[in-house]
């Protein structure tokens, strides 16, 4: 390369403190560094090529800095003056790696030409970050670059200044490694499953030798990693298809034998259900239910819980990234996206972090800021959610990406034809994720953070909403015969997926590279994001290019579907891979597995001290679990695309809604989208049956108290476990599944997708297993007819009176008032059982929506219990609520005692009777009154036992997410 | 003849079809339009009687939000977006579509087109990208999207770099002179919300939401009122909506006809 000069633009903010430089130094402390004691960040742009001073001048003004808000310098790197060294304060500076795609230097050079600035002939960017600190070490500023500033997939730092380097063409390497399998011991098989981080068991190991040996060969790297890939729990489920042996010291519900959880519990309640209105359950990238004679809605829910865990942004961002493609795989618009978020205690001591576990406040704000980074940016609307907060999330913090989509009916392509060529759309391919499927399978340890870190991925919502674009058009189009995104396994598991009824052809030679020295097996096995692969018959080759060039978004024909019940993956004609799809589809052996059932835990805390009745109660509306989520809620933006009705925040005071309501642009009528969701790990602490009785039931319950027609609510199942080899979380794995199952019928709610990720534990040094409480979460979407006449839980009108629908049966076990005080004396100490009534009982509710006018407002009783609920009714609406509890039972216990199954109602005063009348034969208590006055006032007998202001209601509740208590 | 109404997609941008809708309950006949069917000449900037920048994150936000949109604004497109904007057709910029114009120099005047901005719009007060639901009160009566306008017009904001800021205070003057402030934040009761926050929801100067040109063609607003066009996207169930985001398109769309 001619040398050329190199100019080094600096530019920083004219005012101290800006948004990005604090938050760099919040996250600083949070890593322990209380050292450091100011950062300040500046942008480095670097541009080659001969240049006059104005058209440098030109630049700086027109391109890099805001002249209003930041300063900016330059000079020629060669010129460059050493900057005096003033103690204590340092300088890092970041830039990518050699080669690693940079989309900012791609758009310098392209604003440049259009500038009319020609002589730029490259350019690149960096980050410096001046960082003071008289205390602080040498070492210290490699914990902030490694931790904080660079991501050491793609960047690399120096302390001091950074010298550029200037984009180059990437090219692969042709190495493909030979194993020979076929002829290894099994020690030989173990080392060889365990050195390539596979995940596979020796049986499975067995198996891959028996193929090989059978053609007398080894086995390329390439076939290796993609068998692992495929094979991996992951991708083909294993623990919920195992054999699994039933071990019960009491006659347990379960056979001796269950053969497939999937079989036997979730997909048997779809088919037992058989609902007209299910388009597509179980077989699909997401499931599909109808929304109304046009048109159809999906919905689908991930977890991307390994790499949030090491790290929070990128893990997060792309667990969304994810998420949205499954629903583009059914060829579907994204119209809504929920996440769920488990984290460990935000007050945590740095001395009780295990070892090479993040803080979990860093992982909480890291993650929140993933979610809100890809969300924003490809403009789909999040609008619903949870956050819990419990010990057992530090190391193995949970984050669940749901995604709900539209498509007009029957557009949907899922067969591609032998001669359709194999076409890769959207982003280009790096090192990103490798192995993602087989980590994810994998239980966590010390090194985990360090040994892993390739697996982490690197999200472009930008490049996804154009492949988004491309899609939608191509499919009205009918461009594309079949789709499925890259995801876990990369081009291997989707071409592999899409091939496996027919077979496939591939050359990897024309992948296109974010950077060079990719090995054919990295490209095959490479999750990096926004990439979706489509079957297209040659004939429509070109009126996907013209899409595709319209949108900036690359596409690259790899080869074509054939018949031949193979799958060949070549490198520049050469042949890498070659197998039987029988083998691979087909060939896993079926996992025997073990489960012990666990009874109902009977041994609870005994309460240690029970305090005034207002104190519990502002002690619970404090508790991080129950706490308002508006600062995270916020960040969002749950508006995008216009089709929110019943947002994540409802009434003049930001009261948390049950359930969000959407009417999806360009659909006819008021027919609507209802999103809920149900989750209580700390019932499945004790009784994990009852928890998915529980969480069924909640999701139902809230999506019914907004209106849904219950008739119309499909489920999902997300079950976060520990691992599955230890018969215990076996067993409670199986007592979970069948409560699903149990709950899924009672409800007449088919359950339409799920997904499972297992061994959520954390090794630590001595030892000892660490594992979450199982969690499993249950997402409903359902339909309701008019949105117009969706019901939030605000207060509405002065002196309408409150009733409590339902069995009510309030109970310790589980709770959050026995998380902070321990279980009452004499209460009842166990899990809530919904009653058998509820799901008749939401219909009923339901058909009372139908006489307008009459429930003003309604709000499920979920944790914390009947004062909880009351307590944010009053909340969203400002007003108060004058409460008379029935007689009969200790006033504690029917204040924080939870209970599945019940409704709190605001009935228009006028209309009572109407009301009755609707809800006849259900258990139903008039319970109080909405006042002006906003006061909470709770009597029992005549006797005045608490009198809140809302105000301060509403300051307990307002406690910041980090400071709050999780248990005494 | 309903006017044609170019809506101008740059990769990145997401609230193309919110805008599209509220045109189309206007009276419009919206058009989402790529910068590259632009760039190919497959459309033309002469053929459409208003012109709207939409939200999103046009070119990820790189070096800046609105940024590279606005130098497509400047120089690619200099010729055709500027007698766009002074043959006195209605455009409209929410959004990201705002920062392009403020970036871009067309706003607050076209007629100074140079290099330094008088004024900015950047990162929230708060430092977060921040979503909820505001009021806005419209001010100025020389601006085509505001004139006449009396009630409180309710609707949500969407974005992390919305803090109007300007070189000098005499740039304040200077708009209150030509009457250029056209949209401020305001307390649901429709008093003053100035700096004070949730109401005033970026820290923005003198609580301004949208400015617009002297002449009063060009309107630039960080709020959405393209997400309140409908009943049933107002998030109070319990008051009913009585003002919305729709009488800003409706104006534009009215004066439109007239080209």
């Amino acid at each position: 390369m001619e040398t050329l000069p190199v100019f080094r633009f600096v530019v920083s903010f004219s005012y101290s403190g800006d948004a990005r430089s604090s938050r760099y130094l919040s996250d600083a402390h949070l890593l322990g560094l209380k050292e450091v004691e100011g950062i300040a960040c500046a942008d480095l742009y670097f541009i080659r090529g001969h240049l006059l001073e104005a058209e440098l001048e030109q630049m700086a003004a027109r391109l890099f800095a805001d002249p209003v808000v930041q300063q900016i310098e330059w000079q020629r790197i060669d010129n460059l003056l050493t900057e005096m060294k003033t103690p204590g304060v340092y300088q890092l500076e970041v830039a990518y790696h050699p080669g690693v795609t940079d989309p900012v230097a791609e758009q310098i050079v392209r604003a440049a030409h259009e500038m009319r600035i020609p002589g730029v002939l490259n350019a690149a960017t960096g980050q410096r970050f001046t960082i003071s600190g008289r205390k602080l070490k040498e070492l210290d500023l490699h914990i902030l670059a490694r931790r904080l500033f660079a991501n050491p997939v793609i960047q690399r730092y120096v302390v001091g200044s950074i010298e550029p380097v200037f984009a180059q063409p990437a090219e692969a390497t042709a190495q493909v490694e030979e194993i020979s399998v076929h002829t290894m011991t099994d020690e030989e098989l173990l080392a060889c499953s365990t050195d390539r981080r596979a995940a596979l068991d020796l049986t499975e190991m067995q198996a891959i030798r028996a193929y090989f040996a059978a053609k007398g060969r080894g086995c390329s790297d390439v076939e290796f990693e993609m068998i692992a890939q495929t094979w991996s729990e992951h991708c083909v489920h294993k623990t919920f298809k195992a054999l699994v042996d039933v071990n019960s010291a009491s006659p347990s519900s379960h056979p001796i034998q269950v053969n497939s959880i999937l079989n036997t519990y979730i997909r048997k309640a779809t088919q037992e259900i058989a609902a007209p209105w299910v388009i597509s359950a179980f077989t699909d990238n997401a499931g599909v239910i109808a929304f109304d004679d046009d048109f159809e809605v999906s919905f689908k829910v991930e977890t991307h819980n390994h790499p949030s865990a090491i790290e929070p942004f990128g893990g997060a961002n792309t667990g969304v990234g994810g998420v949205i493609r499954d629903v583009l795989g059914v060829s579907a618009k994204p119209i809504a996206a929920t996440d769920i978020l488990c984290f460990g205690p935000q007050t945590l001591a740095a001395d009780d972090l295990p070892e090479g576990v993040l803080h979990p406040r860093r992982i909480f704000s890291g993650v929140v800021a993933g979610v809100q980074d890809y969300g924003n940016k490809i403009g789909i609307p999040t609008v619903n959610g949870a956050i819990w907060f419990d010990a057992g999330y530090t190391a193995n913090p949970l984050v669940f990406c749901g995604c709900v989509g539209i498509a007009p009916r029957r557009r949907h392509q899922r067969s591609p034809a032998p001669g359709d060529r194999v076409v890769v759309l959207g982003g280009r391919t790096g090192r990103d994720g490798l192995r993602g499927a087989t980590f994810s399978s994998m239980t966590m340890d010390a090194q985990t953070g360090e040994v892993a870190g390739a697996s982490v991925q690197i999200g472009d919502p930008i490049t996804e909403k154009g492949v988004i674009e491309v899609i939608l058009r191509a499919r009205d189009q009918g461009l594309y015969t079949a789709i499925t995104d890259c995801g876990a396994g990369g081009l291997s598991s989707a071409v592999g997926e899409m091939a496996s009824e027919t077979g496939a052809d591939v050359d990897l030679v024309n992948v296109p590279l974010k950077y060079p020295g990719l090995s054919p097996w990295e490209i095959w096995l490479s999750e990096s994001q926004e990439r979706m692969v489509i079957a297209v018959p040659p004939a429509n080759l070109p009126a996907l290019g013209e899409l595709c060039s319209l949108f900036e978004i690359e596409m690259t024909d790899i080869g074509c579907f054939t018949e031949t019940g193979r799958l060949v993956v070549r490198y520049d004609r050469r042949v890498v891979v070659d197998l039987e799809n029988q083998f691979l589809h087909h060939g896993i052996p079926q996992r025997r597995l073990t489960a012990k059932i666990p009874s109902p835990a009977s041994v609870f805390p005994p309460a240690s001290r029970c305090p005034e009745l207002s104190d519990i109660f502002l002690s619970l509306l404090a508790h991080p679990n129950i706490a308002s989520k508006e600062a995270v809620i916020r960040i969002y933006d749950h508006e995008v695309q216009g089709g929110t009705s019943v947002k994540p925040l409802t009434g003049r005071g930001n009261g948390p809604s049950d359930a969000c309501v959407i009417k999806p642009l360009g659909t006819g009528g008021n027919t609507g989208v209802v999103l809920s969701n149900g989750f209580n790990p700390e019932y499945g602490r004790y009784d994990p049956y009852r928890m998915a009785l529980c969480v069924v039931d909640e999701a139902v319950r809230n999506a019914a108290a907004v209106g849904v027609d219950p008739d119309r609510l499909a489920i999902l199942d997300n079950f976060c476990w520990g691992d599955p080899l230890q018969p215990e979380n076996m067993g409670a794995l199986l007592e979970a599944a069948r409560g699903c199952y149990e709950a899924a019928l009672a409800n007449r709610t088919p359950f339409i997708s799920g997904k499972d990720s297992f061994n959520n534990e954390y090794l630590s040094k001595d030892g000892k297993r660490q594992s979450i409480p199982p969690s499993l979460l249950i997402s409903a979407i359902g339909i309701i007819p008019n949105v117009n006449q969706a019901i939030t839980l605000d207060f509405k009108k002065p002196e309408n009176p409150v009733f409590l629908l339902g069995d009510f049966q309030p109970s310790f076990g589980g709770s959050h008032f026995a998380l902070l005080f321990g279980t009452p004396e004499g209460a009842p100490h166990e899990v809530p059982l919904p009653s058998t009534c509820a799901p008749a009982l939401y219909r009923a509710y339901y058909n009372a929506l139908g006489l307008h006018g009459v429930v003003r407002a309604c709000h499920d009783l979920s944790e914390g219990g009947l004062a909880i609920a009351a307590a944010e009714m009053c909340l969203g609406g400002q007003f108060g609520l004058q409460l008379e509890l029935p007689k009969g039972r200790e006033a504690l216990i029917q204040l924080f005692g939870e209970t599945a199954g019940c409704l709190l109602v605001e009935v228009e005063a006028a209309r009572v009777d109407e009301w009755l009348e609707k809800v006849a034969g259900f258990p139903i208590y008039p319970i109080g009154r909405v006042t002006l006055q906003p006061r909470l006032v709770v009597s029992c007998a005549g006797q005045q036992l608490i009198s809140l202001s809302i105000q301060d209601i509403a300051a307990a509740w307002r406690t910041p997410l980090t400071q709050g208590q999780l248990e005494s | 003849m309903k006017p044609k109404v170019l809506i101008l997609h740059a990769t990145g941008t997401n609230r193309d079809h919110d805008a599209a809708l509220a045109v189309e309950l206007a009276g419009g006949f919206p058009e989402i339009v790529h910068l590259n069917q632009l760039r190919r000449a497959e459309r033309r900037w002469s053929d459409y009687q208003m012109l709207i920048l939409p939200g999103g994150f046009s070119y990820a936000d790189a070096l800046g939000a609105g940024r590279l949109l606005a130098l497509d604004l400047t120089i690619y497109f200099a010729e055709e977006a500027l007698s766009f904007v002074n043959s006195g057709k209605p455009v409209l910029g929410i959004c990201n579509g705002f920062q392009a114009l403020v970036k871009s120099g067309i706003l607050p005047d076209p007629d100074d087109l140079e290099p330094t901005q008088k004024l900015t719009l950047t990162h929230n007060a708060s430092g977060n990208f921040e979503c909820r639901w505001i009021s806005l009160l419209p001010v100025s009566q020389s601006c085509v999207w505001t004139a006449g306008l009396q009630e409180l017009i309710f609707c949500p904001v969407a974005h992390g770099e919305g803090r109007l800021m300007l070189k000098s205070p005499a740039v304040l003057d200077g708009l209150r002179d030509h009457d250029q402030v056209a949209l401020v934040y305001v307390r649901p009761d429709g008093s003053l919300a100035d700096d004070a926050y949730p109401d005033n929801p970026n820290g923005s100067t003198a609580g301004i939401a949208g400015i617009c040109n002297r002449r009063g063609n060009v309107l630039g607003l960080m709020p959405h009122p393209e997400n309140h066009v409908l009943p049933w996207q107002f998030p109070h169930k319990s008051i009913p909506p009585y003002g919305s985001g729709l009488v800003i398109f409706k104006n534009g769309v009215s004066f439109a006809s007239q080209f």
